[in-house]
């Protein structure tokens, strides 16, 4: 597909001359990327650099009885050893629970998490030592799944663990960490008004983010007491600061370095081995690096919750929604924490209905401590709540999108959590999929076709942006949010734009955490939101600087001077004109240097609606299904750069369908993962995939100066009921579960 | 007065009513006046002198990122929702 063909992609475009904005320059990081310079933090080298690795627990549940490391400890080559023992002590059971995630102390949670670290001259010799690291366990059952934890009869996995109820301990020792809930209107009488009714169970198994990348970090603690942590993070400020927090030290004594990362999606928000590679490299003086395995990163990182998930839908004749009822219950993982709080909010919001009621619960269970994930929480109340949706449009004969149309949220609908609907392009994102010539051409023969429709809020959250002047009229900008999708380029373009100069000439740096004010997390599809926020602020500050400078160097008033198009210029005297170039060239002649700075922790977030348009086709014999056409409409608010749009909405879509068709974590009686390798756990590639068309949609969110939403999330929320919904139409099979892999279609019946 | 939306699972704070009218120009005022008018919602709702970490405050649809020093009018709604993050 050609450029030409993506830029007719593009709907309801603001109508603003940007110069720069919506333009699409090639990446400033592209050279180093495409031909192996950058520095991932597998490449960090230094002198006297020791190798680390990770003894962890074999089982899902068991008591830790005793660790004798002395053993390791006497192996030739071995410089230390460390275990929970080398922590500080905790004052809260939050900050243990945290700790425990990371080098358990009393009981091992899940298989794979971590029990000892050791540092040696080698990876080869701190491998041979961790199989002489002795661990006596008392071996508990294990509780797999939210079924298991919410029995009554279940095993506890923390004897201290209470549910919480929006504020309020409840003082009920349970697997349920937390219940929240959203009342709206009065669902019996919604229900009592219904012609139709859907009531479903839905089940999704726990999914891993499968960036390419594993976990890695070096520390170096100097004998002056400051740490220094280079690592593969997406929030170096978070990093630092639950080191500091962790180690007990000073924020002023720790230094992260965001090395290059190769992906993320939500997983590389949590710390795992910064912390054991800082204590060795206490005990050792030395750097030390630990870098995961495959194995590692699927075992003991952030996945994604399976869940269980009820809901049940009313409709009165004419399609007009009466009644929704939800009951989700999500997978903490082994500490408290699962994304349910995310997805009670956003299981309904796309619609506008009167009555409403949604209950959510946080469960620990003996797997991994779930991470974010793309809209976490959101893709699994979709693959319920939309398919319940097309039910409703078959029984009442109705057009799926129509049917979506006619109940869609618009600005000051108010959604089943309780706020009113800003300006939101969800109606917009409808009526793009229900014209696009995907939606209005024929199925192929043997194929079916499925839709949907999935939100995101996206947030805001602080960043930090410097600009600085150089003599040739070239600008370095720093800042300090982990690029994983192109932001360095997206942000440099604010700057651009408001300076009036090329985005080339705008040289983006992602810097540590001693250069730069605190950034939170590259996550929430807020970097192009807030941190080009910052930048747009730190150019409006050198915008300012250059327009009192040549107020000065030509002897005027400030107020008659005007900066467009990088020219600054007299309103009133045609003659006093300097283009930002020739004024760079003078600055240290008429006062010195330039630079800018912003922090910001903006509001003005603006949701994201996303849809999907699937044709697939499944091989009755073996079950397998084979994506034949797959289109992403999504409201971007606006498209920055609208290459990397589009490449967030192929890669959420991509995400999504790998999650509809073939990821899970398979695990055995005893709570293993049985395939953690990337041949056993299935991602989709390029072979697997016919090219996901993209339609930018841009309903501008009035809250950012030009316009932008956020785009990495929304559009993994409809790929799974999408995919459903097209299964469904193919076969006649109502798939509840997830993955539909070819197993599991077979063993279903049509309806 | 600010219209206060009370989360059905504070509901029995506030002898189970809905939604409240509250004075208050600001976050903190509105929490205090509730707290007075329903005893334990300050309780409930804030932690050394801040907006719980796992509570969020949204005012006329939107998450508020200042917390208790927020600016509340006369008009605005008021609402008290569990935090979220993203990936």
């Amino acid at each position: 597909m050609t450029t030409a063909d993506y830029e007719r992609n593009m709907v309801l475009a603001t109508d603003t001359d940007y110069k720069v904005i919506g333009t699409r320059p090639v990446r400033h990081d592209g050279a180093d990327k495409v031909t192996g310079r950058a520095i991932y933090g597998a490449d960090f080298d230094a002198a006297g650099l020791l190798h680390g690795k990770i003894l962890r627990s074999p089982h899902a549940h068991a008591k830790i009885i005793s660790i004798d490391t002395s053993k390791a400890e006497k192996l030739d080559g071995v410089k230390a050893v460390v275990t929970s023992k080398d922590f500080p002590q905790s004052e809260s059971r939050k900050d243990q629970w945290l700790k425990d995630n990371i080098l358990a102390s009393d009981k091992a949670l899940y298989a794979g998490q971590a029990i000892a670290g050791v540092a040696a001259s080698n990876p080869h010799v701190a491998e041979s030592a961790l199989g002489l690291i002795e661990v006596e366990y008392e071996v508990l059952p294990p509780v797999l799944t939210t079924q298991e934890a919410m029995a009554s009869n279940a095993s506890i996995l923390h004897d201290s663990l209470t549910t919480e109820e929006l504020g309020d301990d409840t003082g009920v020792v349970s697997n349920v960490a937390s219940h929240s809930q959203h009342v709206k209107g009065d669902i019996s009488k919604g229900f009592e008004d219904a012609d139709v009714i859907i009531e479903r169970e839905y089940n999704t198994k726990t999914v891993h983010q499968g960036y390419i990348e594993p976990h890695n970090a070096t520390a170096l603690w100097s004998p002056d007491g400051r740490l220094h942590v280079w690592c593969s993070t997406q929030g170096s400020f978070v990093v630092r600061d639950s080191l500091a927090e962790l180690l007990d030290l000073p924020v002023s004594m720790v230094r992260v370095t965001p090395t290059e990362i190769g992906g993320g999606f939500g997983g590389k928000i949590p710390i795992y081995v910064e912390p054991v590679a800082a204590l060795l490299s206490r005990k050792t003086g030395a750097p030390v690096k630990i870098v995961m395995s495959r194995r590692e990163t699927f075992e003991a990182s952030g996945p994604t919750p399976g869940s269980q998930i009820k809901i049940k839908i009313g409709a009165k004749h004419d399609g007009t929604l009466t009644a929704a009822y939800a009951w989700m219950a999500m997978e903490a993982g082994a500490y408290p924490g699962s994304p349910v709080g995310a997805a009670v909010q956003c299981v309904f919001s796309t619609y506008d209905i009167e009555n409403s009621t949604i209950d959510g619960f946080d469960v620990v269970v003996n797997k991994p401590k779930t991470a974010a994930y793309r809209a976490p929480g959101a893709p699994n109340a979709a693959f319920g709540a939309e398919q319940a949706i097309n039910e409703l449009a078959e029984k009442l004969g109705m057009d799926p999108i129509e049917l979506r149309l006619k109940n869609v949220a618009t600005e000051g609908t108010r959604r089943p959590d309780g706020p009113v609907f800003g300006k939101i392009g969800a109606k917009e994102v409808l009526e793009a999929m229900r014209d696009h010539p995907h939606y209005q051409s024929d199925k192929a023969e043997g194929t079916g076709r499925g839709v949907s429709i999935g939100f995101w809020f996206n947030i805001g959250f602080d960043s930090a942006c410097n600009i600085a002047v150089n003599k040739d009229g070239s600008v370095n900008l720093t800042e300090g949010s982990t690029d994983i999708g192109g932001s360095r380029t997206s942000i440099a373009m604010h700057a651009a734009e408001v300076l009036g100069i090329p985005v080339e000439d705008v040289r983006p740096s992602v810097v540590d955490t001693d250069t730069i004010g605190f950034t939170a997390v590259t996550g929430g599809s807020r970097t192009t939101f807030a941190t080009g926020w910052a930048a747009y602020e730190a150019a409006q500050d050198v915008k300012k600087q250059c327009i009192e400078r040549a107020a000065k160097i030509w002897d005027v008033d400030a107020n008659g001077l005007q900066m467009e198009d990088g020219v600054i210029s007299s309103k009133s005297d045609s003659e006093l004109r300097m283009t930002f170039k020739e004024l760079a060239e003078q600055l240290s002649d008429t006062g010195g240097g330039i630079s800018g700075s912003a922090s910001v922790n903006p509001s003005g977030v603006g949701g994201s609606f996303a849809g999907n348009i699937a044709d697939v086709s499944v091989d009755p014999e073996t079950g397998k299904t084979t994506v034949e056409r797959f289109t992403c409409v999504q409201d971007v608010g606006k498209a920055i750069h609208p290459s990397y749009v589009e490449g967030q909405m192929q890669g959420g879509s991509v995400q999504g369908i790998g999650w509809a068709l073939n990821e899970e974590y398979f695990m055995n009686d005893e709570g293993t993962m049985t395939n953690s390798s990337l041949l056993d756990y299935r991602m989709p590639t390029s072979l697997d995939l016919p090219m996901i068309d993209t339609v930018i949609v841009e309903v501008a969110n009035p809250g950012h100066p030009f316009g932008v939403r956020g785009v990495g999330e929304a559009n993994i929320v409809p790929p799974t009921p999408t995919i459903a919904n097209a299964i469904y139409d193919a076969t006649g099979k109502r798939m509840t579960q997830l993955p539909m892999s070819p197993g599991a279609i077979l063993s279903v019946s049509p309806e | 007065m600010a219209l206060v939306f009370i989360p059905s699972l504070m509901q029995n704070l506030s002898n189970g009513e809905q939604r409240v009218s509250v004075e208050g120009a600001n976050v903190r005022q509105i929490i205090d006046n509730l707290d007075s008018m329903f005893p334990g919602f300050k309780n409930r709702l804030v932690e050394d002198g801040r907006v719980k970490p796992n509570i969020s405050v949204a005012i006329d649809g939107e998450i508020t990122p200042l917390g208790m020093i927020e600016k509340v009018t006369e008009d605005s709604e008021v609402h008290f929702l569990p935090a979220i993050s993203g990936g």
